[in-house]
């Protein structure tokens, strides 16, 4: 049993923080968060150049075809970062769907691109506030031809390409979601940018009007797709959300050490204290949840559906809690724009309701863990 | 990354699976798996005797303390495959929470103190269970605040270098049925207060010994109060030096910590297939919206602790030492466990005040939830493990002290005046 990452997984993550420090300081965040620019290009260039969006796609298709461990121990920094780069839509999803049920043809076209950067991707699901359940899409394709809104859509305003889920059957059935590759320059797409709670990663409302849409994998089986996908998405999510709450809770500790108060640290007031050891332990459960998520990830573990849900459970709880008492530990400069705090706290709301809500996994977690229990008991 | 034997691992697996197999108490297995939090279970047969037999059994075998060398009885085994042990010997295992103090605790206190010849003579026997040991250290006024004790020991005034100790202990869990007990004592109250004690072990049969029990919140009465009189102590059975005792129980401490892996109860899986089981207006009880949500908040709470353990085993066979991160586990357990226990009787309903053999789940539910406050208090309370955790790992500022440096004679000790 070894439930750690090897010395050379490590070596890739020191190397990629380093990077970090260098490339992504809080002024990079900052840039984004409060200019025009969708996302930070010399950033994401960069990222490619080190092979870090390539890291689990297959050599073939322009990937260093390492593996999703090497993914998720980089996903880490990114997250720790607070990176204001596409590379959860691009690679965590549109490449995954890609790689999940692209054709020959599709993969070759466009991986190369998303793993050099040329090209971001990203994958269109919602269309209005509340769950997505099958019943929630609405958007048409008939004669291979998109019609309707999507929103939000990360990085929709920036995005080449675009995965989306839309209805081929009419009712409200799973069975009549099918998925199409969007070519985001086609004519008859319109994009939008709205405002969210974190800037620093950009929202955009799309709307296709007649849009020409290419089947990605097979019709009616879209739905099950995406589960499988955003299972997998939901695991490196869930890394980027230890990295910002481990980042958080360093900040915390850093700040009560610094800041003094009726005489003294304000780090050796008990509140203070308990209240940064709760955030360690909350981060802690969330890493060992993660690294659960990891090997079931790499493994293809049968179990991935229950390992996906418990580390993207743990790791949305864990992140959300951390950035709100950090904010905490630091008092009114806590509230301040020019405190990096908000970053924190922005994300880590912006990251809970990505992939779906903190109640929508929950749900899974304990009905995954339903199915597993009644299956057979496995050797 | 990944959760597979290596091929040694895999035979030992094998190995000791086939042994239990063979040789474990299967006619109590299912009374053992029914076992209410913080008992073995056992009621067929006397449970002290079950678990003896067993523990016996088990050390002949080497497959008691399996990591601790075999010239003290244990089986010479790695850490690993230590735990690989307790992950098959299953519901077996609550047997021998009659010596968890002593294997936890006293053992590892009195292999790192004790001359080679005491060794020798007391490791084996409490190994195999034939001796059982308890932990004298919490007194009336210090718990938390262990070097606060007060029970004295002093120098026989007849000249044998003999100890004479006075005082009391209290919350001994176990003293009525042991044989030894690791006690820390003050020996210099005009040194501040934690450069003046010295431990010792001593027979329970000492005469000047008196133990009452004393009736727990639940209705258990598993520890005792422990008065001692003019009790006669030899000096060769002091651990380490005069006034070297603090030094000596921090021993026993981060061997509690050592003790990792071994996985403490949440209550989760239980209360998991009680929502299987249960319904609310018809329906199975998961199905319920506000049930998944507890549960999935109790689940991952469940599986963070199972996998920080199992990273703690990683580090610890790369040799890696554990540290005070170790006292996560306690700490969220304890307050899971009691969660998990009162959301199970909530969903009973009026019947979730029945205990026995009227409640659901033959009152599973009920015994956790009467247990459960003791776990958030015992070896180190929720707040002290915080504590822990906040100084030694993010190495934030000790606690402000007012008794550090003066003479513990001098400590004020009441709260109130009256
Ligand atoms: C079931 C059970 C079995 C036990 N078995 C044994 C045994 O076998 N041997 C043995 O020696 N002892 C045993 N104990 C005793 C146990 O170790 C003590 O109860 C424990 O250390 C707490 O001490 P206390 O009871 O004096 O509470 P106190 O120390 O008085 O604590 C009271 C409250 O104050 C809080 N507090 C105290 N100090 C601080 C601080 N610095 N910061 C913040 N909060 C603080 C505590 O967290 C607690 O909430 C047992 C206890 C129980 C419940």
């Amino acid at each position: 049993m070894n439930l750690d990452f090897s010395d050379d997984q490590k070596l890739l993550k020191d190397q990629l923080r380093r990077f970090l420090a260098d490339r992504c300081p809080p002024a990079t965040v900052r840039a984004v968060l409060e200019g025009p620019a969708p996302f930070d290009r010399p950033l994401y260039q960069g990222l490619a150049e080190l092979g870090v969006l390539g890291a689990a796609v297959p050599e073939a298709y322009g990937g260093l075809g390492l593996g999703r461990l090497e993914l998720c121990i980089l996903a880490e920094e990114l997250g720790r970062a607070l990176a204001p780069v596409p590379v959860s839509s691009s690679i965590y999803l549109a490449a995954e769907f890609l790689l999940a049920a692209g054709s020959e043809a599709q993969k070759s076209a466009w991986l190369p691109k998303l793993v050099s950067a040329e090209a971001v991707g990203t994958f269109a699901l919602a269309e209005r506030a509340g769950r997505v359940t099958p019943k929630a899409i609405q958007c048409r394709v008939e004669g291979g031809r998109l019609r309707g809104v999507k929103v939000p859509v990360a990085d929709g305003e920036a995005a080449d390409l675009a995965v989306v889920a839309a209805r081929t059957e009419p009712g409200d059935g799973a069975g009549g979601v099918s998925l199409f590759l969007v070519d985001l320059g086609s004519s008859g797409v319109k994009r939008e940018a709205v405002d969210n709670i974190d800037p620093s990663r950009k929202q955009a409302k799309i709307t296709f009007d007649g849009v020409a849409a290419e089947p990605l994998g097979a019709a009616g089986e879209g739905w099950e797709i995406v589960r499988k996908v955003i299972d997998r998405a939901a695991v490196l999510m869930a890394f980027e959300q230890v990295g910002g709450a481990d980042r958080a809770l360093e900040m915390g500790r850093d700040y009560a050490l610094d800041r003094m108060a009726f005489g003294r640290q304000i780090g050796s007031f008990q509140g203070i204290k308990h209240m940064l050891a709760d955030m360690y332990v909350s981060a802690t459960l969330a890493r060992s949840n993660a690294y659960y998520g990891a090997w079931a990830l790499a493994a293809e573990a049968a179990e991935l559906p229950v390992a996906a849900a418990t580390a993207r459970v743990s790791a949305t709880q864990a992140f959300q809690h951390c950035a709100k008492n950090n904010i905490q530990v630091h008092g009114g400069m806590g509230f301040t724009w020019a405190f990096d705090c908000h970053l924190y706290y922005r994300r880590s709301n912006a990251l809970a309701l990505a992939l779906g809500s903190l109640s929508e996994w929950e749900d899974r977690l304990v009905e995954q863990l339903r199915r597993q229990n009644a299956a057979p008991a496995a050797a | 990354m990944n959760f597979d034997d290596t091929p040694e691992e895999a035979a030992f697996r094998a190995k000791v699976r086939a042994w239990i197999d063979a040789n474990a108490p299967k006619h109590l297995e299912t009374e053992l798996r029914r076992a209410a939090f913080a008992s073995s279970g056992v009621v067929s047969e006397d449970p002290v005797v079950a678990s003896k037999a067993w523990q016996k059994k088990k050390a002949a075998a080497g497959y008691a303390c399996l990591n601790w060398p075999k010239e003290y009885g244990g089986g010479g085994f790695s850490p690993i495959e230590r735990v690989i042990w307790s992950q098959e010997e299953g519901p077996y295992a609550s047997l021998s929470s009659l010596f968890g103090i002593g294997h936890g605790m006293c053992g590892p206190t009195v292999m790192t103190w004790a001359s080679e010849e005491q060794k020798r003579r007391l490791l084996p026997p409490l190994v195999s269970g034939e001796e059982v040991w308890c932990q004298l250290f919490s007194e009336p006024a210090s718990g938390s605040d262990l070097a606060g004790l007060r029970t004295r020991a002093e120098k026989a005034a007849d000249g044998s270098g003999d100890w004479i100790i006075n005082g009391q202990k209290i919350w001994t869990s176990g003293a009525h049925r042991s044989d030894w007990g690791l006690l820390i004592t003050r020996t210099d109250p005009d040194l501040p207060k934690h450069k003046g004690l010295t431990m010792f072990f001593l027979s329970m049969k000492s005469p000047g010994i008196e133990i009452r029990p004393i009736k727990q919140a639940n209705g258990d009465a598993n520890f005792n109060e422990v008065y001692f009189t003019d009790v006669r102590i030899p000096d060769a059975q002091r651990l380490g030096a005069v006034n070297q005792g603090w030094e000596v129980s921090l021993t026993t401490l981060m061997n509690e910590r050592l003790s990792i892996g071994s996985g403490m109860p949440t209550g989760f899986p239980e209360l998991f297939n009680f929502c299987l089981e249960a319904e609310i207006d018809g329906r199975p009880a998961i199905e319920d919206s506000r049930v998944r949500s507890r549960l999935a908040t109790y689940a991952v709470r469940a599986s963070g602790l199972k996998y920080t353990g199992m990273r703690a085993i990683t580090a610890l066979s790369k040799g890696q030492i554990p540290g005070p991160e170790n006292s996560i586990g306690k700490l969220v357990a304890g307050s899971t466990m009691q969660e998990t226990a009162m959301f199970a009787l909530e969903l009973q309903g009026e019947a979730g005040m029945l205990t026995g053999a009227a409640a659901e789940f033959a009152g599973r539910f009920q015994a956790m939830l009467l247990r459960s406050p003791a776990t958030r208090i015992e070896g180190g309370s929720d707040e002290i493990l915080r504590n822990i955790i906040a100084e030694r790992v993010l190495g934030l500022p000790g606690d402000i002290r007012v008794d550090k440096s003066v003479p513990f004679r001098d400590i004020p000790t009441r709260g109130r005046a009256d």
